[in-house]
Order: C-alpha cells, then sequence, then structure tokens
C-alpha cells in the first residue's frame, strides 16, 4: 500500500496501539530547555521514577538567558533558578547539557541540526511548539507540554494519536527578495492561524526541493503557526550534504546503511492526504504581518485587507487592528519602525544574516532604530565572524549579540517597550509576545533590513 | 500529577466570546519562570485583566463579578500558539475545570487533557447559544456530563454530544494518567528501543 513520509516515519515509532485511544509513540530524540522542564523532573521526583534512556536527552538553556555579558552572573534570580535546576537536573540522571557559557549552547532547535542529533526518519520532542523545525530533516518532530515531558523523560514514549494528512505543495520559481520566511507567511496567511489545526504537513513542490536545509528549517518551524502539529519535508542530497560529518552524524558503514534507508522513506506515489493544498511561487512577494496573529499577514506592497476580507471573524479582527494601530486599506510600506530582531529558531541561522548583511552592507542603521541581532548559537555565532560578516555589520552600525531565544518571546531582558513597533524575524505577533504591549510585523530578515537601514516598512527589492 | 476526577460539572460559567485566544495571552512569558507548579492563575490573562501599574482593567470579565463559575467558555481556536502547559496550569488554578470553544488549537488541547481539564469542542451555533445563555441571565448554568458526553444548557434544557477518545476519557472519569499506563509498559519498551536504527 501506497504510503506517505508521514506515514512511513509515524508507523515504524508505534510501540502500541490503543483501542479506542492514542498511540504509544516512541521519541528517539527528546530536547529539553530550562523553561518547561522543571515541573517535569519535580514530577520524576513526586513519584519516585527515574529517566528510562538519559542518552535520548538533550538540554540546552535558550529561552531565559540574555544575550549580552554571558559570562557573569545571570542577574534575574528566577532567570538563574530556572538555568541551575536545569543543571541540577541534567547533572543528577546523566543527560548531555550545553547550558549558557557552553561553546555549544545555542537556542534548541539551531542546535540540534548543526550539531548531527537531529536525523532524518526520526521522532523529535520538545516542550517547545517550535520543535516542528526539525521536520527539515524528514523527520516527525513536534512540541509537547510538560506533562509529556515527563513521559519521555520517564518512558521515551507519549499518548498521541495520528494526526490528519495535509500536503502543501508549491512549485515554480521565487522571485527576487522571496525568502523561505516570505513563503510560510504565504501560506499562513492564506490558510489562517488556525488552518492546518489537526494535521501534519508535508511540503513538497520544487520550490522547497531548491530550498537550502536553513530555509527548509525557516518553513517547518512556523507550521504551528497555522495550527499544524508539525510540517516535514522529505530527506535528499542536500539533507545528507548537510547532517555528513557533523560532530553526533553517524560516521562510516553506520551512515551509508542509513541513507539507503533514508531514501526509502520519500512519499510513495499514489499514498493519498486528507487535504491537499496548491500554491504557485510566482504569487508570493516578500510578506509582512499587521495583524496580532501569524495568519494575518500580506505582500508587502499591499494593504491591510478588510475584515471581510480575512477568515478570522470581524470581532477578533477589529481588535487585532486596533491593538496594532492599523485601518483598513492602510498601506503597509512606509510606517514608522522603532526596532528590529533578526534571530529566533525561525531565522537565527547563518543564511539569515548573510541576507540581512547583503542589504545593510555600506549603508548605516537609521537613527529611529534599535537593533537586536542574535545569532541562534555560538557555532552561528563563530561564522558570522569567519565569513566577516561582523564586519558588514558592525561598519553599519550594528552590534551582535550572544545566542539566545531572546525577543522572539522576551522572557529575558530583550523586551520591546510599550507601544513600540518592532519588525522582527521570529514567529510570532501575538499581544505582547514582544513585552507587555509592544507590537510586531513579521517578516524575513530583508525585510527586517530594509527597516533597519529606512527606518520604516520597506520593500527589500528596492535594494536588490 | 494527579488530578480530580471529573465525572459530571454543573457550573456557571465565564465568558470569553473571543477568537485565537493564544497561550501568550492566558499566561504571558515573562510568568513561565517558576521551577514548581504554583500560582499560575495568579497570572491568568495578566495583561488583558491588569494594568501596567498591576491595577484591574474593569472591562475584562474576571474582574466582573457578574460572572464567575467553573467553566470558561470562549471562541474559536483557543489556546493556539506555545506548547507551554503552564496555559492550562493557570486555567486549573484560578479555578476552572472546562473549557468550552467551538475549535481548540491541539497541543493546548492535550495540555489540558493531561491535567485533568476537559476541552470540549461543540459546534459554532451551539456555543453561541451558550453565549446567548449567558448574557441573557450572568447565573445560567451548563451541565457537562463526561459520561455522557453531552453537555446541556440547563436553563432551556438544549444539548449537544461532544467526542472524546475512549482512553483518555477513562483516564478523566477515573483521575488516572498517561504515565501510569505507560510505567506498566516499560519491559515492552525496552524491547522496542533496542531494535531501533538510532
Amino acid at each position: 500500500m501506497s504510503k506517505t513520509l508521514f506515514d512511513k516515519v509515524w508507523d515504524a515509532h508505534v510501540v502500541r496501539k490503543i483501542e479506542d485511544g492514542p498511540d504509544v509513540f516512541f521519541i528517539d530524540r527528546h530536547f529539553i530547555h530550562e523553561v518547561t522542564s522543571p515541573v517535569a523532573f519535580l514530577g520524576l521526583e513526586n513519584r519516585g521514577i527515574g529517566v528510562m534512556f538519559p542518552e535520548r536527552t538533550f538540554a540546552t538553556a535558550d529561552h531565559n538567558t540574555p544575550t549580552i555579558n554571558q559570562h557573569l552572573p545571570v542577574e534575574d534570580p528566577l532567570s538563574a533558578n530556572q538555568l541551575k535546576a536545569l543543571e541540577t537536573n541534567t547533572g543528577k540522571y546523566g543527560i548531555s547539557h550545553w547550558g549558557l557559557g557552553h561553546q555549544k549552547n545555542g537556542i534548541v532547535h539551531v542546535v540540534g541540526p548543526e550539531n548531527g542529533i537531529t536525523l532524518p526518519g526520526m521522532t523529535i520532542v520538545c516542550g517547545d511548539s517550535h520543535t516542528s523545525t526539525h521536520g527539515a530533516f524528514g523527520a516527525i518532530a513536534f512540541g509537547i507540554g510538560t506533562s509529556e515531558v515527563e513521559m519521555v523523560l520517564s518512558s521515551q514514549c507519549i499518548m498521541q494519536p495520528k494526526p490528519k494528512k495535509m500536503r502543501i505543495t508549491v512549485n515554480g520559481q521565487l522571485g527576487k527578495g522571496v525568502l523561505p520566511k516570505d513563503v510560510i507567511l504565504y501560506i499562513i496567511s492564506k490558510i489562517s492561524a488556525a488552518g492546518a489545526t489537526g494535521y501534519f504537513v508535508e511540503y513538497a513542490g520544487d520550490v522547497f526541493e531548491n530550498m537550502s536545509m536553513e530555509g527548509r528549517m525557516t518553513v517547518c518551524n512556523m507550521s504551528i503557526e497555522m495550527g499544524a502539529r508539525g510540517g516535514m519535508i522529505a530527506p535528499d542530497e542536500k539533507t545528507f550534504e548537510y547532517l555528513k560529518g557533523r560532530e553526533q552524524s553517524p560516521k562510516g558503514e553506520e551512515w551509508d546503511k542509513l541513507v539507503a534507508y533514508w531514501e526509502t522513506l520519500k512519499t510513495d506515489d499514489g499514498a493519498s492526504f486528507d487535504e491537499e493544498l496548491v500554491y504557485d511561487a510566482a504569487d508570493i512577494e516578500p510578506q509582512i504581518t499587521y495583524g496580532t496573529n501569524p495568519g494575518l499577514g500580506t505582500g508587502i506592497s499591499t494593504s491591510v485587507p478588510k475584515a471581510s476580507e480575512v477568515i478570522d471573524g470581524e470581532a477578533s479582527f477589529k481588535k487585532s487592528l486596533n491593538y496594532m494601530g492599523f485601518n483598513e486599506g492602510d498601506s503597509l510600506i512606509g510606517t514608522d519602525v522603532d526596532y528590529v530582531f533578526l534571530g529566533s529558531c525561525t531565522n537565527g541561522r547563518i543564511e539569515d544574516f548573510r541576507a540581512f548583511a547583503s542589504i545593510v552592507k555600506g549603508k548605516k542603521k537609521a537613527d529611529n532604530i534599535t537593533a537586536w541581532l542574535v545569532p541562534g548559537s555560538h557555532i552561528v555565532e563563530a561564522q558570522i565572524k569567519e565569513e566577516g560578516i561582523l564586519d558588514v555589520l558592525t561598519e553599519a552600525g550594528f552590534d551582535l549579540r550572544q545566542p539566545g531565544c531572546s525577543a522572539c518571546l522576551a522572557m529575558n531582558d530583550d523586551k520591546i517597550p510599550a507601544g513600540k513597533l518592532a519588525v522582527s524575524t521570529s514567529n510570532r505577533n501575538f499581544e505582547g509576545r514582544q513585552g507587555p504591549n509592544s507590537r510586531t510585523m513579521l517578516a524575513s530578515p530583508l525585510v527586517a533590513a530594509a527597516a533597519a537601514v529606512t527606518g520604516k516598512v520597506t520593500d527589500p527589492r528596492e535594494f536588490l | 500529577m494527579a488530578y480530580d476526577k471529573f465525572t459530571v460539572l454543573k457550573s456557571t460559567c465565564v465568558p470569553l466570546p473571543l477568537e485565537n485566544v493564544d497561550t501568550d495571552q492566558i499566561i504571558p512569558a515573562r510568568f513561565l519562570k517558576a521551577t514548581k507548579r504554583e500560582g499560575f492563575g495568579d497570572n491568568l490573562f495578566r495583561d488583558w485583566r491588569y494594568n501596567n501599574d498591576d491595577s484591574p482593567k474593569e472591562d475584562f470579565v474576571l474582574n466582573n463579578p457578574t460572572y464567575s463559575g467553573k467553566v470558561l467558555v470562549a471562541g474559536r481556536n483557543f489556546g493556539s500558539g506555545s506548547s507551554r502547559e503552564h496555559a492550562a496550569w493557570a486555567i486549573y488554578d484560578y479555578g476552572f475545570r472546562c473549557v468550552i470553544s467551538s475549535f481548540f488549537a491541539d497541543i493546548f488541547k492535550g495540555n489540558a487533557l493531561n491535567i485533568g481539564i476537559l476541552p470540549v469542542t461543540v459546534s459554532p451555533a451551539f456555543l453561541d447559544k451558550i453565549f446567548k445563555a449567558i448574557e441573557a441571565d450572568a447565573n445560567a448554568e451548563v451541565e457537562v456530563d463526561l459520561h455522557n458526553q453531552k453537555v446541556t444548557i440547563v436553563a432551556t434544557g438544549e444539548s449537544e454530544g461532544f467526542e472524546i477518545n475512549g482512553y483518555k476519557k477513562n483516564n478523566m472519569l477515573n483521575g488516572f494518567d498517561d504515565i501510569d499506563y505507560l510505567q506498566n509498559m516499560k519491559s515492552e519498551i525496552g524491547t522496542f528501543e533496542e531494535a531501533r536504527p538510532f
């Protein structure tokens, strides 16, 4: 029987099927961080149970870490306490821990792939909804809650009903200045922030086949923003090329054997999906959001739509525009911007910094802009320096901060002040997401760079 | 963590007729810094509920003494966004045991079930009827009967069935959780693990 990529990976991980219930689902890799794990470890202690396979769990500190002066003690006592708890808990159970200051430290969804911990055909979970990022490698990867973190620690399994399957195909050639971020923002704007709830998505078509691994990660990362539990892309030569030789990637004969297996994973001809959507790459221009959920976005050259043109209900839509300070029909280009954030598990990789630098090179940061440029990991930070990107940024008046989730969720001190407007390469524009009463417009690194040098929402194609 | 059994809940409701209530509104990230599961209810809907100076916003429903109860009734796509179980903890800690909506985000729904909050998905039309009943009488009660998978507007007697898989239903009725189940499967899991290629 013809199977999809998703079916093949899912079915290989079902330990037991419960009648009229979920599957007992085996997890190959488990990532943990300081925010959603402490209560899970407390749960283990309260029950008097241990960690079943500590070598299958990997810890990094990212959500709550400062992005400057990481060599100094963390000032916020609550944040320091969470970091300490992660260190203590991982030490107690023998779990690998790349804490603050460790040379491999960084955002969990950046460090997993760059160290070869993430592999095709795996199941990967983390107490973070953007775990879907790892789907770029042909893994089934999704976010879980803390109760499930406790399940994985104690039994390496969770209870999951198998989601429905959706395939999103984008064919054609992407236009000038259109990045992977624009592709996913475009898709979400078409189907809404709830359009894929209940589904697991496979991305297919030339656009994704031709996309780099970094770009595929950006796309899969935001699957959750249309409600999908996760998204994945069939592993191919690019996937293998990216992973080969990474620190924890399998080597030698084992590698060859796995590549042969991974090549069998792609969706069979004739396999069926519960839902199929097809888009044309030529219809996608650089995107930007104007509302308070990621589905409320549009092409940068267009204007804020009318309530009748969006899927969301009128009351929510109007509340959203009111919060953002926009009106139906407003043009987005020319909007004054206060902050620019480049970073996060969505756009904190080397390609994102290359794209940003391509626009700011030889120009100056606009005076009204505060810019936070935050690499996704120390490895990305080192690449930025090696490739001379740091010099370009410095000459243009930008500083580089240290790795972490930073202003994406503003748990640390990187908070956009109340009322200020940020153009952000992160993944969520919810009310107050980047700081109480702050306002967020999501966009690609090119759009962020164009805003950073002009001080306004600007079409990046002007600079290309 | 074990939770109270859920059988029949008859309660007044708190109405929140907004769509896309995301987890950052349910509990903002800056309140996720605890290492214990305590006190999250105080920060439930923090930025909708309080001004920057911590004074209550009078127009928000949780600050309106007219409405109270163990059932939160919310618009479509409730709980979208982050996987933070803290959102479910905050709702539970505040005193809710059931959330009724016409559509839930997946992760929130799973988290709610795992900690003993019953997410009840009703049709948009029935959701509207519940909102209208509360609008007509702030003390209108609903009865959520898990055993019979039925929610009833007490004043009018109108009711609608809801879906839940048999396994989760049994857990909720008995206060069991998944970890109890998985602990009994450890040797089967161990054998499965040995055969994994990575």
